[in-house]
């Protein structure tokens, strides 16, 4: 199906399954344990080795030599593979740091071996014995010092740089003006979960389980560093433990199942040691941006400019944290601008709202600062510069915009009204401080496709490689199904994450929801033209209600529409250009409430609320815990999370989760979540957006807004712990 | 994990021989730390000796008043004592400041004072570390620092010591009861349990090979408000930043002890004649010799702060 004009009415605007609150169909599954995970794979028939990784020691340079004698004489072992053995493999496309194979060292942690044993124990302590002999190489860690060295990227699509009118001109001769620098740190996607495989050749023809937000992704890139036909892989994710970004691309346990398992002649599971996620895997770069922004006495932006520095390894992207700015705000003058330095740091890449969430850390303090400047309330402040078109291609509009509802519903259920000057709110030892940002995140659209089947029991069942990595895709797609051929939720089956079904647009960039629901709209519509071409039906008035097929006077069960033989469709939504004549962004506003300790400066979050706009919601309840599980990630974002770099060695210390600190339980306080009641008809078939980014875009700034509120210190460099307020506060001694 | 041998000790003596008899073996109680660091080959034991089921389980008045605490009971069961609670509230409050539920109903009060040093360099085998490699050199100097030591460090170590509970038995005084394979006795104040890093960084108490903690013993109490506050960037599971323990009494006079800031629980009894002036001369003089880097320069002005606000609490 092509998308290329705006939805009129469908059958999912009946809403009796779709929109409806109903609670995710394989929860179950997860909360008696059935939900099978990919280390978890388990056949009687099957004898699984276990495979260990073993990860460079160094940061960048050459191995001279391995000595695996150790390893291979140990208790238990079946087979060593080492990188240097196998050699130069080609990297998968979505790749930046090769993920095994050859004698260079790219970053700390990379995987150089891999120890194969019959019981897990084994094979760790068996890999604990390879010995290996590095030629050390120099290599650039620190961003601070790159960027001064960072060049213009190109980028995979689009321009690193934009721009309208004339920026220096009318920031020099705005009455008021910002210009700061603003920093975030690298940051781990610290999922539950960790990355894990088991690959099992038959022949030439490889069966692997893995934890992966992609499917096909991974199984072209597998398939392209083994060096072998994609057709011959077989790859199955029906369960996930979380990725947030960090499963997009092909991972290193699976490569080295797959060599593990050739090397034993059966089946190895590999799982990655937790400290390898934060130098083995990819992170979310650190960034340094500049914001400047001038605008008039009456709070109109006249001039606004972003320029933001990250760095990667040769070949890696930046990150994106400019690109919200570019659409964000009004103003007549503007500049944005992205710089790539070379680190030899791990592979940054994409995490959880890549581009935006960074940029919206900076962007939206820099907001704040502006408001307060001109003396204008900042909720405002971004009213008084919302744009309803692309401010730097005025003949494109929003497809909808309504972040200035987002903003006055929040402002009125939080009770903004009542804020206090910065520095002047008590309650007892806690200074207390509220703050507001906006969100926002573009939605992406993606090819995606489904196969729906009708049996002779009236039973729907979905096949799909969608993924569902803690989102709610399964039930989602039910409610899809359900509505499409009007039959109740539990008539649907749904089966995810298996490449021998049709290929769908994965888990990334928030466009799961939509653009998956969308596909199997699309697989649906063509097996209602299937039901009604076999039943003599005219496909433009009929009904599917009930559980029955309806034309005219005539009314068939499904059931035995399908016949014995049932009945198929299968389609792939494909997006015309709605998406370039219109801007389609998905908005929000976030308050918060923060408590800080007027002794300690420990920051404590009060209360939180988060107004979505983001079209219609598939499912209240599965976006809502979207939203609060972003909410909270951008607590941890704003409070403690900083991957520490050490400079001199070129790696992330604090390379567990006792030492990167993501938000627990005791962090979070109550939150609210309310969706504007809208739909976008120009966004999909669905008439939905995507929800689980924007939940984290701007959280942070918030959260750092109300601290200054709280304070009067102002912090521009995350994550915003107490050393950087403590100077700060009021005297206590 | 390298390949060990296990045994569940029958008695104390059996306990002490065995590990008398292999200089590689090491006592295992709740496992809570050194099952974790066995995992990473920062500790290596080839042989562990289970002491789980000697009797070392119960917390008994003593004939002085104070407490006698056996060295197996578990974190959980000695906060929630009704006379721990009552008499050393201190020491209740700053157990359940630590780790998880889950982790403090099995980590020991003996494992709890030998818990080793969070410092990530230490966690990681690929760096150098006097402490778990001596000789190799410390690659936290030069290197993150923030959560590190500002006292008592040495040109070998930087590392803090972990313990809640130890602060506030350090701001009890706490005896720590040992006995060796031979049946000597020893009874350790716990000011001089622990270590300061020197050039033996990789010893973090006094403790002789083979010797065995049987209990901590708690004097009489001493009345007056306890109070431990931990600070740290998240509010639950996370090392302190700083913690201050401290029983102050309704002249202002007291005793403090510091977390976080040495390898050892911080306390000089010269600060605590300073407390009735203020945080500010207490904090003064325990951080008089401080060294902090650049990243824990904090920790100076987050002592006296914290100090200030738990003297505040205590006239509260």
């Amino acid at each position: 199906m092509q998308f290329d004009t705006p939805v009129t009415t469908n059958p999912i605007d009946r809403l009796k399954v779709v929109g409806q609150p109903i609670p995710r169909i394989d929860g179950p599954l997860k909360v008696t344990g059935r939900a099978i995970y990919a280390y978890e794979w388990h056949d009687p028939k099957v004898q699984c080795a276990y495979g260990y990784p073993v990860g460079a020691a160094i940061a960048k340079g050459r191995i001279k030599s391995m000595d695996v004698s150790g390893a291979r004489a140990a208790a238990g072992v079946i087979a060593v593979v080492t990188a240097p053995e196998v050699g130069d493999r080609k990297k998968g496309k979505f790749n930046t740091a090769k993920l095994f194979g050859g004698n260079e060292v790219q970053h700390y942690h990379q995987a150089i071996a891999v120890v194969v044993a019959e019981t897990f124990e084994q094979a760790r302590a068996a890999a604990a014995l390879v010995k290996v002999d590095y030629t050390e190489e120099p290599g650039v860690f620190d961003l601070a010092q790159a960027m001064q060295t960072a060049v213009k990227p190109e980028l995979e699509s689009g321009d690193p740089d934009s721009g309208a009118g004339d920026f220096e001109a009318a920031f020099k001769s705005a009455p008021v003006t910002l210009d700061q620098t603003y920093t975030t740190p690298d940051q781990s996607h610290a999922m539950m979960e960790p990355h894990a495989s088991i690959a099992a050749w038959d022949g030439d023809e490889l069966t692997v389980w893995t934890s992966s937000q992609m499917i096909d992704w991974w199984r072209t890139d597998l398939a392209t560093t083994l060096g072998i036909d994609k057709e011959k892989i077989h790859l199955m994710s029906p369960f996930i433990g979380g990725g947030f970004g960090s499963k997009l691309f092909l991972r290193s346990d699976a490569v080295l199942a797959a060599f593990a398992a050739r090397a034993a002649g059966r089946p190895v599971k590999v799982a990655l040691p937790r400290p390898f996620l934060m130098n083995n895997t990819t992170h979310r770069p650190a960034t340094v941006q500049r914001l400047r922004i001038g605008a008039e006495r009456d709070g109109r932006i006249t001039a606004i400019a972003h320029e933001s520095w990250s760095g990667d390894l040769p070949g890696g992207q930046p990150e994106t944290a400019v690109m919200q700015t570019r659409l964000l705000y009004a103003g007549a003058n503007r500049m944005t601008a992205m710089r790539l330095a070379t680190l030899d740091l791990p592979e940054g890449n994409a995490m959880r709202a890549p581009g935006e969430a960074p940029g919206m850390m900076a962007l939206e303090i820099a907001m704040d600062e502006v408001a307060e400047k001109l003396g204008i309330d900042p909720v405002e402040f971004r009213i008084i510069n919302d744009t309803q078109v692309d401010p730097e291609k005025p003949e494109r509009p929003f497809s909808h915009r309504d972040l200035v509802g987002c903003l006055k519903l929040g402002a009125e259920r939080f009770g903004w009204n009542g804020r206090g000057r910065p520095g002047l709110q008590r309650d007892g030892n806690w200074l207390i401080g509220t703050g507001v940002a906006a969100a926002f995140r573009n939605n992406l659209l993606v090819p995606s496709g489904a196969r729906v089947r009708l049996d002779a029991e009236g039973v729907v069942s979905v096949e799909t490689d969608m993924t569902d990595i803690g989102t709610g895709s399964y039930t989602i797609i039910a409610q899809t199904a359900a509505e499409m051929l009007g039959v109740t939720i539990d008539k649907v089956s749904v089966q995810l994450g298996d490449s021998r079904f049709p290929v769908s647009s994965g888990s990334g960039g928030q466009f799961g929801a939509n653009c998956s629901t969308a596909g199997v709209y699309a697989a649906c519509v063509k097996l209602r033209e299937a039901v009604a071409q076999k039943l003599g039906f005219n496909s433009e008035d009929v009904l599917f209600e009930d559980g029955e097929v309806r034309s005219g006077n005539r009314s068939v069960p499904l059931a035995e529409a399908a016949g014995p033989d049932g009945l198929v469709g299968e389609d792939t939504i494909k997006w015309g250009d709605l998406s370039e004549t219109h801007q389609q962004s998905t908005f929000g506003a976030h308050f918060v409430e923060v408590g800080v300790d007027a002794a300690t400066g420990e920051s404590r979050i009060r209360r939180m609320l988060a107004v979505c706009a983001a079209g219609r919601i598939l499912n209240p309840i599965t976006a809502r815990s979207q939203v609060i599980g972003a909410m909270t990630m951008g607590a941890g974002g704003a409070l403690s999370e900083e991957l520490a770099v050490d400079t001199r060695r070129g790696f992330f210390v604090n390379h567990d989760l006792a030492g990167y600190e993501v938000a627990v339980h005791a962090d979070i306080p109550h939150q609210e979540v309310i969706f504007m009641d809208e739909t976008d008809p120009m966004s999909s078939p669905m008439k939905a957006k995507g929800i689980a980014e924007l939940g984290l875009c701007g959280v942070s700034a918030a959260i750092a807004n109300a601290i200054y509120n709280a304070t009067e210190v102002r912090v521009r460099h995350y994550p915003v712990t107490l050393d950087k307020l403590i100077g700060g506060l009021p005297d206590v001694a | 994990m390298k390949a060990f041998t296990y045994e569940r000790a029958a008695s104390i003596e059996a306990a002490t021989k065995a590990a008398e008899a292999n200089p590689e073996a090491k006592f295992i109680a709740g496992g809570t730390n050194i099952l974790d660091l066995m995992k990473l080959e920062i500790e290596t034991p080839t042989h562990l000796i289970d002491v789980n089921g000697l009797g070392l389980d119960k917390i008994e008045p003593t004939p002085e008043g104070g407490v006698r605490i056996g060295a197996l009971v578990r974190n959980t069961d000695l906060a929630a004592d009704e006379r721990i609670r009552r008499d050393y509230g201190l020491l209740s409050r700053a157990l359940v400041a630590g780790a998880s539920g889950q982790l403090r109903n099995k980590a020991t009060t003996a494992g709890n004072l030998l818990q080793r040093t969070r410092c990530p360099y230490f966690y990681d085998t690929n760096q150098p570390c006097n402490k778990r490699q001596p000789g190799s050199g410390c690659s936290a100097i030069g290197g993150i620092t923030r959560q590190h030591a500002v006292v008592g460090t040495s040109e070998s170590c930087i590392a803090t010591h972990p313990s809640d509970m130890a602060i506030a038995m350090r701001t009890l005084d706490a005896v720590i009861e040992t006995v060796n394979a031979d049946g000597v006795r020893r009874s350790i104040p716990i000011a001089d349990f622990h270590r300061l890093p020197g050039d033996t960084p990789e010893r973090d108490t006094v403790l002789e090979k083979g010797e065995f903690v049987t209990a901590a013993m708690l004097p009489p109490p001493i009345g007056g408000k306890h109070i431990y506050r931990k600070v740290r960037d998240r509010a639950s599971y996370a090392f302190a930043l700083v913690s201050v323990g401290a029983v102050i009494q309704s002249d202002g006079t007291g005793r403090v002890a510091v977390g976080g800031i040495a390898h050892k629980p911080w306390r000089m009894e010269t600060a605590d004649a300073e407390l009735p002036k203020g945080a500010r001369a207490a904090s003064s003089v325990l951080l008089s010799d401080a060294r902090p880097t650049d990243q824990n320069r904090f920790k100076v002005a987050l002592v006296e702060r914290t100090l200030s606000a738990v003297i505040a609490e205590a006239k509260g």
